[in-house]
C-alpha cells in the first residue's frame, strides 16, 4: 500500500486537523465525537442540514459545509458511518430552533445510526426528520436487497436544500424538498479499479488489468457484473442507458410521523425519465480518474441524452462523491424543474462547490 | 454454577481478544461480500468496551451488558454498531438487577439480544446475516433448559448450533446489508456478522469451560 498518510487510524483525525488548519473561516472542527460544522452556526431560525457517512468519499462530505448547503457534516471511519453520538452531538451544535434535517444515504449502517441518532434528538426534544437518498439504478429490486444505495444523487440534493434551508424552508418544506430530488434523481457508477482502504492495506477486489466492473457503489464493494474493457463512449452509453431507461421504482422507506409521533413506513415511487424532461447532468470521477477524461464523458453523455429528448439544462463535472483513489466514474441525471434550477443557481460557499460568493 | 458478573467481565475481556485475534479473518470476509471493515470496526468497538468496563465492575450484570452496548453504539459504526449495540443492550435489559445468572437468565438475555437485532436490522432467518447464527444457538438453548439442563450443556449446544448457522450461510443469497447488492455473488462467501456472532456465542462456552476447571 502506497499512501501519502502516517499511520492508518490516523488518516481521519489528521484529515480534519488540517482542514480546521486550512479553511477557519468555512468550518470548525469538533473533535470526540468527530463533526465538521459551519463557523457560523447556529443560524437562528434556519433548519439544520445534517449528513454524514463513511470517510472516503471527499469532497463529501465535509467539503460541503458552509453557507447554501450543509450545517454539519459526520464523518465515520473509512467506509465506516459515523455513530449516532456524532450525529446527535452535531445536531446539537447547528440547532437554529427550527428543526434537523438528516440527509441520509441507503446503506444498512448509516440509516440504522441515523434513526438511532434521531431518536435521541427528540427525547431532548428537537424536531428532526431523516430522508433517504437511494439513486443507484446497479440495484435492480429492493424486496431482496437492502434497496439502492444512495450515490450521486446526495451531493446534488445537500446542494438544493442547503441553498432551500437558506431561503427559510421549514422542516416540512424541507423534507419535502429532499425527497422529490431524491425520486428524481438517478445514478449509475463503474469502476476500473479497486481501492485501499488504509487499515485493511490491500485492494478491496482485485480487477484485471483488461477488466471493468460495473455497476459498483462507493465503498470499494465489487459491482454487480464485470466484464471486459471497453473504449468510454461505450461505458457511457450502458450507464446514460441505464438511468434514461429505468423504469418506475417503488420501494418502502422509513420516515419519522410528526401527528402519531412514531417511525412510519413510506412508499415511493420514481416516475421514469421522459422525452422533455430537462436534466442536471452529473458526471463524477470515483477519486483516481483524471479531470481529462470526464469531458469525453460528458460529450457522450450529451449526445445520447440530446438522442432521447433530454434537455442538460445543468452540469457538474469532477470529482465530488469518491471512493477513494478508485478510478472509474459514476453519472447522475436529475430532472430539473424551475424550483430546482433556482436552488441550484443560488450562492454556495464550501471547501467543495463555491459560487457566487 | 451460576455466572457471575466477574464472569461477565471475563467474558468481555474474552470477546474483546477473540475479536482482536480475528481481526484479518472477519475483514476477509467481508472483503469478499461486503466493504472490508467489521473486524476493524468490531476491533474497535470492543477495545472500547474494555476501556467503558473500570465504571461498572461492582455493578449488576445487566449494567455491565448495557455499558458494554452504549461504548459498541458509539464506537463501532457501520451496521455493527446498532445491531451489537442493541443486542447487548436489551441483553442487559433482560438481566437487569441480577448479580448471579442462571441457564434461565443466560437464555432470557439471548433471546432478548436477538429480538434487539430483528427489531433494529428487520433480516429475516436465511438473510445471511447474524441472524442465522444467533437464531438455531437461541433455539438450542431453549431446549436445552427447558429440559432442566446445565448452562454448561446449554452454552455447548448454543455453540455448535451456531457454528452450524455461520457455515450455512455460505450458500445462502444475501438479502440484507450491503452484501445484498451482489445477488448471486454473494453466494459462497460465509457471512462476516454470522460469524462474528458465532465467535461472540463460543465465548461464552470458553468462560464457562473455564470456569468448570477452576
Amino acid at each position: 500500500m502506497k499512501k501519502l498518510i502516517n499511520k492508518p487510524d490516523d488518516v481521519v483525525k489528521e484529515e480534519l486537523e488540517g482542514i480546521a488548519l486550512a479553511y477557519p473561516d468555512l468550518v470548525k472542527i469538533h473533535y470526540e465525537p468527530n463533526f465538521v460544522y459551519r463557523a457560523d452556526a447556529p443560524i437562528k431560525g434556519k433548519v439544520g442540514l445534517i449528513s454524514g457517512g463513511g470517510s472516503g468519499h471527499e469532497p463529501m462530505h465535509g467539503g460541503f459545509v458552509g453557507m447554501g448547503m450543509l450545517d454539519a457534516a459526520c464523518p465515520g471511519e473509512v467506509f465506516t458511518s459515523p455513530t449516532p453520538d456524532q450525529m446527535a452531538e452535531a445536531a446539537k451544535m447547528v440547532d437554529g430552533g427550527a428543526g434537523i434535517l438528516y440527509i441520509v444515504k441507503n446503506y444498512t449502517g448509516d440509516v440504522m445510526n441515523f434513526e438511532m441518532a434521531a431518536d435521541m434528538l427528540r427525547a431532548e426534544g428537537i424536531a428532526v426528520q431523516n430522508i433517504l437518498i437511494d439513486d443507484d439504478v446497479a440495484v435492480k429490486d429492493s424486496l431482496y436487497t437492502a434497496g439502492r444505495r444512495g450515490v450521486g444523487t446526495t451531493v446534488l440534493a445537500e446542494k438544493i436544500c442547503g441553498a432551500a434551508a437558506e431561503k427559510g424552508y421549514d422542516l416540512q418544506k424541507l423534507s419535502d424538498l429532499c425527497r422529490k430530488v431524491n425520486i428524481n434523481g438517478r445514478s449509475m457508477g463503474m469502476a476500473l479499479t479497486s481501492c485501499i482502504v488504509p487499515a485493511a492495506g490491500k485492494p478491496t477486489f482485485d480487477l484485471g488489468e483488461n477488466e471493468m466492473e460495473i455497476g459498483i457503489g462507493i465503498h470499494g464493494e465489487p459491482g454487480q457484473e464485470r466484464m471486459a474493457l471497453k473504449p468510454v463512449d461505450e461505458i457511457t452509453e450502458m450507464l446514460a442507458l441505464n438511468i434514461i431507461e429505468d423504469e418506475a421504482y417503488t420501494r418502502t422507506v422509513r420516515e419519522w410521523d410528526f401527528g402519531k409521533e412514531e417511525w412510519a413506513d413510506v412508499e415511493l415511487v420514481d416516475p421514469p425519465f421522459q422525452k422533455g424532461d430537462q436534466v442536471l447532468a452529473f458526471v463524477n470521477s470515483m477519486g483516481g480518474t483524471p479531470d481529462i477524461e470526464l469531458p469525453i464523458i460528458y460529450r457522450k453523455l450529451y449526445e445520447i441524452c440530446e438522442k432521447k429528448g433530454l434537455t442538460i439544462v445543468r452540469n457538474l463535472i469532477g470529482a465530488y462523491i469518491t471512493s477513494l483513489e478508485m478510478q472509474g466514474c459514476s453519472i447522475t441525471l436529475l430532472k430539473m424543474d424551475d424550483e430546482l434550477i433556482e436552488l441550484w443557481d443560488a450562492p454556495v460557499k464550501t471547501i467543495g462547490l463555491r459560487w457566487k460568493a | 454454577m451460576p455466572i457471575t458478573t466477574a464472569d461477565v467481565l471475563d467474558y468481555l475481556q474474552e470477546v474483546a481478544d477473540v475479536i482482536g485475534a480475528n481481526k484479518e479473518h472477519l475483514t476477509d470476509l467481508d472483503s469478499a461480500i461486503g466493504d472490508a471493515d467489521h473486524g476493524i470496526n468490531m476491533n474497535r468497538g470492543f477495545q472500547n468496551v474494555l476501556k467503558k468496563l473500570s465504571s461498572v465492575e461492582d455493578k449488576d450484570a445487566g449494567t455491565i451488558l448495557k455499558t458494554a452496548g452504549m461504548a459498541l453504539v458509539s464506537s463501532v459504526g457501520g451496521a455493527g454498531g446498532p445491531l451489537y449495540g442493541t443486542a447487548f443492550m436489551q441483553a442487559g435489559t433482560a438481566v437487569a438487577g441480577k448479580y448471579e445468572l442462571e441457564a434461565v437468565d443466560l437464555l432470557a438475555a439471548l433471546e432478548a439480544a436477538l429480538k434487539g437485532v430483528v427489531m433494529r436490522g428487520k433480516a429475516n432467518l436465511g438473510d445471511k446475516t447474524m441472524v442465522d447464527a444467533i437464531t438455531p444457538a437461541v433455539d438450542a438453548m431453549r431446549e436445552v433448559v427447558q429440559n432442566g439442563g446445565s448452562t454448561l450443556e446449554a452454552l455447548k449446544r448454543a455453540t455448535e448450533a451456531a457454528e452450524k448457522g455461520m457455515k450455512d450461510t455460505i450458500p445462502m443469497l444475501a438479502k440484507k446489508g450491503r452484501a445484498s447488492y451482489l445477488g448471486e455473488r454473494s453466494v459462497g462467501h460465509q457471512d462476516p456478522g454470522a460469524t462474528s456472532s458465532y465467535l461472540l456465542i463460543n465465548a461464552m462456552l470458553e468462560i464457562a469451560q473455564g470456569k468448570g476447571q477452576d
